[in-house]
């Protein structure tokens, strides 16, 4: 599918020269992209960047299938050109975004509006869709949640119990973290980008070190890979733990619940066994990562991973064999594969819908070269399904991560890195645990940063929970929020 | 059968919660570190081997002056014990940093070389907080990691309840907000409201380097400077995030619940 690709192919964790980066005329480039999305490609990410007074569009697209990357840019333009989400939903995040940030319009979106910009009232006060009727009512949520969660507005149009539609209104916790990249990094960027989305701490730092090794052609040592990898999944267990928790606590079902809660700070404690930090934090760094893992340590940590397991896989085992808990997550906030790929879900939402879609497989790099767990998929698109494949993955990843243990690699786990190329656009995916992070930077002509692109996995994803919303009942939102767990500030950046 | 499993596993796993603050305090991670300590009067005259590793340049020294080290500002990466090489910077292991006053987190002069650990409110407050405590969360720009370590006091193991303390659902129902994030500018006026809503007398209580300084965020203007730049703040817990333990002790600490409860175990 790749071979006859119109934009410039590139592996993940690599780079190119900005010159060999294709450049068309707008429209050119939102059909170009168009067509190869028709194709099956998929819309990584879409972003624009200053030349001037004008802007120049730049595609991200990932054939999965090929295991390649592709990127084109338009020329300089200003004004406005053809939106891409008109006919391709998954692009529509992404064109408000860089009407926000560039005012270009794009002409024929369906609905367009701020992503985070916000006036004085701040980001929820803004025209929604609104459904009229006698017997509709209307449901207003945050930004300041009930429990201990970060802030968004979720507007519900419903009638009775009945959500005919959701729509959510992101944006409070917009830090600046792009915009504060430029002319980077700087000293405070790393730490910046460690806390993009605080529970991703290893798959941005992860993504952004194989962007920043790409731009200096670097190979980072076979021991820093190797503990990427481990820390990698150590972060999905963790969080893949306490969502089936929570999943647990919103039927009521509170032995799943209680136990995963305590499991999951035993995956957490594993990651601060590695670094001293619980998230991960000061871990990976360009070049490598900060500690190293000595023998007695990684005998430690095998032990206490083996025990936090087989706790999980009992845990979980209840949850399953109760038909109170199946019932409630059977056929709830169902999401269709077909609407899956149009709106471009990505990580254990998308799996959830049948759909064979992870970094880890279809783009290795770093560990996942030499080291791959089965991708887990499971069809239904309902919080069921989206249960299942996080307990798959547990058990993946828990396996993945005993199997690696005793596979380290030797040598030194950080090497020095060049400072990077000028004038080159580097690309790297992680799939986190909630699914593909995708960092592209993109430097000047000194070699400093002039754009970083960072894109969450929830930045595709939270259109599947406004999806999966609808004709469900409205006391059902947290059952199927929590079922996606979507990241509120690796949104809003 | 889950039930019968369930209640196997709950004979036989017993009750899960610590023995802390009867007990001994677990142990932190021991790559952890703990709370910092810098005798600047070892630092010698004109040496800067730390400043310029400091990602939040949470450790200055002007001109003339003792360097001094903001545990506010600090995300505890080690960068600076990594990098002296006159044992000035260094990890004490301890878990408690909680502290009232913003200056008390500001390290480095003689007599300072460590946090001025909190002292409890005062008593009018404590009478009507100590058993009974009920707090609102407001994330204003955190990055969910300060958050999930507050949460995680409410897992079985920290068991949060056995103390008289709450979160709850509406800021008219609480005592007080414990406030995550640098305050970002979306936030700003959320939080005030929230503030506004909760009857007086009420506490603030800052958790993590964003909400008490901006942390990393400091200088973006999307962002913030912390909590205390929006409302007053009667309590700072220093980390990046905090560490359970610490953000515990610092609930209990303020209100004077600590009394004969043993200190950090000796560093190994």
């Amino acid at each position: 599918m790749s071979a006859n690709s119109p934009f410039a192919l590139l592996a993940n964790a690599t780079a190119l020269p900005w010159a060999e980066v294709p450049e068309f005329a707008p429209e050119e480039l939102v059909q170009a992209t168009g067509k190869e999305l028709d194709r099956g490609a998929r819309l990584c990410s879409w972003f624009g960047l200053s030349e001037g007074p004008a802007v120049r569009l730049v595609a991200l697209i990932a054939y999965d299938a090929d295991n390649s990357l592709a990127v084109g840019r338009s020329r300089p333009f200003s004004g406005k050109y053809p939106s891409l989400a008109a006919t391709h939903p998954q692009a529509h995040l992404f064109e408000r975004e860089v009407w926000e940030q560039h005012g270009v319009m794009p002409q024929g979106h369906p609905w367009l509006k701020a992503v985070r910009r916000a006036g004085e009232a701040g980001p929820g006060v803004i025209d929604f869709f609104r459904v009229e009727g006698p017997e509709i009512h209307e449901v207003a949520v945050g930004p300041v949640h009930a429990g201990i969660i970060e802030p968004g507005h979720f507007r519900f149009q419903c009638a009775g119990e009945e959500v005919l539609h959701l729509e959510i209104a992101l944006g409070y916790q917009h830090r600046g973290i792009e915009e504060a990249l430029v002319g980077g990094p700087h000293r405070a960027s790393l730490s910046q980008i460690e806390t993009a989305a605080g529970d991703t701490t290893i798959a941005h730092t992860t993504a952004h070190a194989g962007v920043m090794e790409a731009l200096a052609g670097a190979e980072p040592p076979l021991k820093a890979q190797w503990l990427r990898a481990i820390a990698l999944e150590l972060e999905r267990l963790a969080n893949h733990t306490g969502d089936l928790g929570a999943m647990a606590g919103d039927v009521a079902f509170l032995p799943t619940s209680a136990a995963c809660g305590k499991i999951r700070g035993d995956y957490l404690n594993l990651t601060a066994l590695i670094c001293g930090n619980r998230f991960g934090r000061s871990l990976v760094r360009p070049g490598g990562c900060r500690v190293d893992l000595e023998p007695a340590r990684i005998k430690t940590l095998a032990e206490r991973l083996a025990v936090a397991n087989a706790e999980a896989d009992e845990a979980c085992a209840w949850l399953w064999d109760a038909a109170s808990v199946r019932s409630r997550f059977e056929h709830t906030g169902s999401v269709s594969t077909r609407q899956a790929t149009e709106v471009g879900l990505v990580g254990p939402a998308a799996r959830a819908c049948g759909l064979v879609r992870d970094v880890r497989f279809d783009h290795p790099c770093g560990w996942h070269r030499f080291a791959q767990a089965p991708v887990a998929v499971w069809p239904g698109g309902d919080v069921f399904a989206r249960a299942r494949v996080r307990w798959l993955e547990l058990q993946r990843s828990g396996r993945f991560v005993a199997d690696e243990l005793s596979n380290a690699p030797d040598g030194p786990v950080r090497e020095p890195v060049e400072a990077p190329a000028p004038d080159t656009l580097a690309a790297c995916l992680v799939e986190g645990w909630r699914g593909e992070v995708c960092h592209v930077a993109l430097t000047g002509g000194e070699g400093r940063l002039r754009r970083y692109k960072i894109t969450d996995p929830s930045f595709h994803n939270w259109t599947g929970v406004a999806i999966a919303m609808r004709s469900q009942a409205v006391s059902d939102f947290p059952l199927c929020n929590k079922s996606f767990n979507l990241s509120y500030c690796g949104h809003d950046l | 059968m889950f039930v019968l499993d369930a209640i196997a596993h709950r004979l036989r796993s017993g009750c899960q919660t610590m023995a802390y603050p009867k007990g001994p305090a677990p142990a932190l991670p021991d790559r952890h570190g703990g709370a910092l300590r810098l005798d600047a009067a070892r630092c010698p005259e004109g040496c800067g081997e730390c400043l310029p590793v400091c990602p939040t340049e949470a450790i200055t020294r002007p001109a003339g002056q003792p360097t001094a080290l903001d545990l506010g500002r600090c995300i505890f990466c080690s960068a600076c014990v990594e990098a002296c090489s006159h044992g000035a910077v260094s990890h004490t292991g301890d878990h408690r940093m909680a502290v009232r006053a913003r200056g008390e987190l500001v390290l480095g002069a003689a007599g300072q070389e460590q946090v001025r650990l909190a002292a409890e409110l005062d008593e009018k407050l404590r009478k009507m907080f100590g058993r009974s405590l009920r707090l609102r969360q407001v994330s204003a720009g955190g990055c969910n990691a300060c958050e999930a370590d507050t949460n995680v006091l409410g897992t079985i193991g920290w068991d949060l309840g056995r103390f008289g303390i709450q979160f709850v659902a509406s800021p008219r129902h609480a005592d007080g907000l414990l406030i995550t994030g640098p305050v970002t500018r979306n936030m700003e006026l959320a939080l005030r409201r929230t503030y506004d809503a909760v009857p007086e007398p009420k506490i603030v209580i800052a958790v993590g380097a964003c909400a008490i300084s901006g942390g990393p965020f400091e200088k973006n203007p999307q962002a913030g400077t912390g909590a205390s730049s929006v409302v007053p703040v009667d309590l700072f817990i220093p980390g990046c995030p905090p560490h359970p333990l610490t953000i515990l002790d610092g609930l209990l600490r303020l209100l004077g619940r600590l009394e004969g409860a043993s200190g950090p175990p000796a560093r190994p």
